[in-house]
C-alpha cells in the first residue's frame, strides 16, 4: 500500500502536448476516479502511471520510489482492463498465477494466494476453466483476481465495466466498492461514466484535454462544480445553464429569466450589468406561479421520478420531479429555482464565482 | 438465417460438385498408387485397371529400396522441408511482431520491403543464389537449400502473421507486460500460442513447395550425399530407358510424409477457425 504523487506530469507525441502538466496527489488507500469525456488524457495518465507509457516530463512516485523509469513490472501495481485481457489459453488459475509464476514464487504460497482470491471474488467453482467459457461478468472478476493474487501497492482499473451490460454494471460497481473496502489498497480508476465516479470515487479527478478541470470528493464536485465543464459533466440530467446579466441598484442584485425575478441580493460581489451563466440543477427547480415560463417538451418518466424537459426562450432546461404530476406535451409550465442552490459563473471564463 | 435448413436438392448438389472435384483432384495419385504395385507390362497395357493376381508387383519397391541412397534422399528432404518451415515460422513470425507491435521509422517501408518479395519470384535470382552459394562454400550442403527456402518463404510469412497479429489485443500484452514478461516472453508465450491457425497455414502454403522441389536441389545440392527425395527419383528417368515401376513407386513413398505433415498442421488450421469463428 502506498500513496501516489504526481507532480507537473507531461505527455507529448512529437510536438503534440496532450497531458499539460497534471499535479495529484493520492492518499494511501484512496478510492480514485479519473473522469473526463472521451479523448481527455484519462487512460494516458492512467498507462503512464501503469509504466506502459512513457512520460515526457514531470515525476510520478509509488510509495517513496520515483517510478518514471521503472518498467511495469517492477513498479508494484496491477491493472484491470476494459476487455479483461485474461490469457485466453490459460485456465482461470493459470491466469490468476501467471504474474506470481514469473516471480518464481513458492508452488504452495501461489496456490493459497490464488485460493483465497477465488474465495473472495467467488471464482473458485470455476478455476479449471477457459475464459471462453465464462460470463462477461466472471471473466471481470478473473481479471479483478488476477490483481489481487499480486497484491500490489496500486490497483489500477481502466473503464473495467465498459463491456458489461448495465444490471451487471450496477452489480460489479457495487462488488468492486466493496473490495476496496475490504482491502483498502490505493486505487486509480478510470471512467467516462459520471455516475460511476459518483458512486464509487473517495475522490474525483475531472480531466478535459489534458487539464485537471476540478479534484474533489464526488459531493463537493457535484455541490460546487469549479466551472461550466465540470458543472455540466457531473449530474445527470446535467445542470441547467442559462446566460444572463446582473442588475443591481444599491444592496439588492437581481437577474430577470423568462418573466421570473431571481433575487441575489446575497452576493455582494456581483455587479451592475455583469455577465453571467446561471447554473440550476434540474433537481433544484420546483414548480411556481412566478417562475420561470417555458412549455413542456418531452416528458421522461423512470418511474422514481419525472423528468420533463421545458422549452424556455429558445433552449431547453430539465427539470425533474418525483411527484407525479399529469404533464401534456405543448403544457404551459412556470419554474421556481431553489435559491440556496444557485451556482453562478463568469460568462466569459466559465469559472465559478464564489 | 432462413437458409439455414437447406433443401435436400441443394445439398446434394453441393455433395456432387465436391465429390467430383475429389475425384479429379485425386485421380493422378490413385493412378500413381495403382501402377505403383504393376509389373511393368501391365503398368503400359492397362493403366487403369487396379492390380490383379497377374500383374501385382513389388519390383519398383524393391529396386527403390534396394537403392541404398533412397533413405538418405528421404532424409535430406526431410531435413531440409522441416528445417525452412522451422526458420520461416521463427523469423517470419519474429519479424511479423516487429513490424506489427513497435512503431519505429522506416516501419511502414520495411513491410512494403518484405511484402516485395512475394510479387517477386526467387529463381529469378538463381544464378545470383548459385554465386553466393559458391564462394560461401555451401554448395552441396542442405544448409544452401534450407536458407533459400527460408528466404523464398519469409515474404508471404510475414505478411500473414503481421495481418494476425495486429488482431491480438494491446490490453493482452500490456497484461503481460505488467505481469513482468520480456518483450521476448510476450511473443513466445503470449502471442505466438494466439496466432498458432496462422502459423499453420503459412506452414502449409510453404511445406510442398519446399518438399516438391526440383530447381533448386538440382541447382545448389545435386550431389549424391544431399540430394532430395524428388531429384533422387530422376535416377529412374533415363534419356532412354525409364524404370516406371521404380519411379512411381518413388513416388507414391514421396507422398506419405508430407501427407503426415498436412494432417498435424491442417488440424491446427481447423481447430483456429472454428474456436475464432464461435469467439
Amino acid at each position: 500500500m502506498a500513496e501516489v504523487t504526481i507532480r507537473d506530469l507531461r505527455k507529448s507525441y512529437g510536438a503534440i502536448e496532450v497531458i499539460h502538466g497534471l499535479d495529484i496527489d493520492i492518499a494511501d488507500g484512496e478510492f480514485v476516479v479519473l473522469v473526463g469525456p472521451s479523448g481527455c488524457g484519462k487512460s494516458t495518465l492512467l498507462r503512464m502511471i501503469a509504466g506502459l507509457e512513457g512520460i515526457s516530463s514531470g515525476k510520478i512516485s509509488i510509495g517513496d520510489r520515483v517510478v518514471n523509469n521503472l518498467p511495469p513490472a517492477e513498479r508494484d501495481i496491477a491493472m484491470v482492463f476494459q476487455n479483461y485481457a485474461l490469457y485466453p489459453h490459460k485456465t482461470v488459475a493459470a491466469n490468476m498465477a501467471f504474474a506470481l509464476r514469473m516471480k518464481r514464487m513458492d508452488k504452495a504460497e501461489i496456490e493459497t494466494r490464488v485460493a483465497r482470491a477465488a474465495e473472495v471474488l467467488g471464482l473458485t467453482p470455476y478455476l479449471g476453466r477457459y475464459p471462453r467459457a465464462l460470463s462477461g461478468g466472471q471473466r471481470q472478476r478473473v481479471a479483478m483476481g488476477r490483481a489481487i493474487v499480486r497484491n500490489p501497492q496500486v490497483f489500477l482499473f481502466d473503464e473495467p465495466l465498459s463491456n458489461l451490460d448495465a444490471k451487471l454494471r450496477v452489480q460489479m460497481r457495487t462488488e468492486i466498492r466493496e473490495l476496496h473496502q475490504r482491502l483498502s489498497t490505493t486505487t486509480v480508476y478510470v471512467t467516462h461514466d459520471q455516475i460511476e465516479a459518483m458512486t464509487m470515487a473517495d475522490k474525483i479527478v475531472v480531466l478535459r484535454d489534458g487539464h485537471i478541470e476540478q479534484i474533489g470528493s464526488p459531493l463537493d464536485v457535484y455541490d460546487h462544480p469549479a466551472n461550466t465543464f465540470v458543472a455540466s459533466f457531473i449530474g445527470s440530467p446535467a445542470m441547467n445553464m442559462i446566460d444572463t446579466m446582473v442588475q443591481r441598484n444599491g444592496a439588492e442584485a437581481w437577474v430577470e429569466v423568462e418573466g421570473a425575478h431571481i433575487d441575489l441580493s446575497a452576493r455582494s460581489e456581483l455587479e451592475d450589468r455583469q455577465e453571467i451563466t446561471l447554473g440550476i440543477r434540474p433537481e433544484h427547480l420546483t414548480l411556481s406561479d412566478t417562475g420561470m415560463s417555458g412549455k413542456v417538451l418531452v416528458i421522461e418518466p423512470t418511474g422514481s421520478e419525472i423528468h420533463v424537459v421545458v422549452r424556455m426562450g429558445g433552449k431547453d432546461a430539465t427539470a425533474i420531479f418525483r411527484t407525479r404530476h399529469p404533464f401534456k406535451p405543448g403544457e404551459a409550465i412556470s419554474l421556481t429555482p431553489d435559491p440556496e442552490n444557485i451556482h453562478i459563473f463568469d460568462r466569459e471564463t466559465g469559472q465559478r464565482l464564489t | 438465417m432462413s437458409k439455414a435448413r437447406q433443401s435436400t436438392g441443394a445439398t446434394i448438389a453441393a455433395h456432387a460438385v465436391l465429390i467430383v472435384y475429389t475425384i479429379i483432384a485425386l485421380f493422378p495419385v490413385f493412378v500413381i498408387v495403382i501402377n505403383s504395385f504393376k509389373t511393368r507390362q501391365a503398368i503400359f497395357r492397362e493403366p487403369l485397371t487396379l492390380p490383379d493376381s497377374d500383374s501385382f508387383s513389388l519390383i519398383g519397391y524393391q529396386t527403390v529400396l534396394k537403392q541404398g541412397d533412397f533413405f538418405l534422399y528421404f532424409q535430406n528432404s526431410m531435413i531440409v522441408t522441416v528445417g525452412s518451415l522451422f526458420f520461416i515460422l521463427l523469423f517470419g513470425a519474429m519479424a511479423a511482431f516487429a513490424l506489427a507491435e513497435y512503431r519505429f521509422r522506416g516501419n511502414m517501408l520495411m513491410g512494403l520491403y518484405l511484402a516485395l518479395g512475394i510479387m517477386i519470384p526467387i529463381r529469378i535470382g538463381t544464378v545470383a543464389i548459385l554465386e553466393m552459394m559458391v564462394q560461401t562454400g555451401l554448395v552441396n550442403t542442405l544448409w544452401a537449400l534450407i536458407l533459400v527456402y527460408t528466404a523464398q518463404g519469409l515474404p508471404l510469412a510475414v505478411f500473414i502473421l503481421s495481418a494476425f497479429m495486429k488482431q491480438v489485443s494491446d490490453d493482452l500484452k500490456n497484461a503481460g507486460r505488467i505481469d513482468g514478461l520480456s518483450e521476448y516472453k510476450i511473443f513466445f508465450r503470449l502471442v505466438l500460442p494466439l496466432v498458432r491457425p496462422a502459423m499453420a497455414t503459412v506452414a502449409v502454403f510453404n511445406m510442398i513447395p519446399i518438399w516438391n522441389d526440383l530447381w533448386f536441389p538440382l541447382i545448389l545440392a545435386p550431389s549424391e550425399q544431399t540430394k532430395t527425395l524428388t531429384l533422387g527419383s530422376q535416377v529412374f528417368i533415363g534419356q532412354f530407358v525409364t524404370d516406371w515401376n521404380a519411379v512411381l513407386s518413388a513416388l507414391s513413398l514421396a507422398i506419405l510424409p508430407v501427407m503426415a505433415l498436412y494432417v498435424v498442421f491442417s488440424r491446427q488450421l481447423i481447430r483456429g477457425i472454428t474456436s475464432g469463428a464461435v469467439k
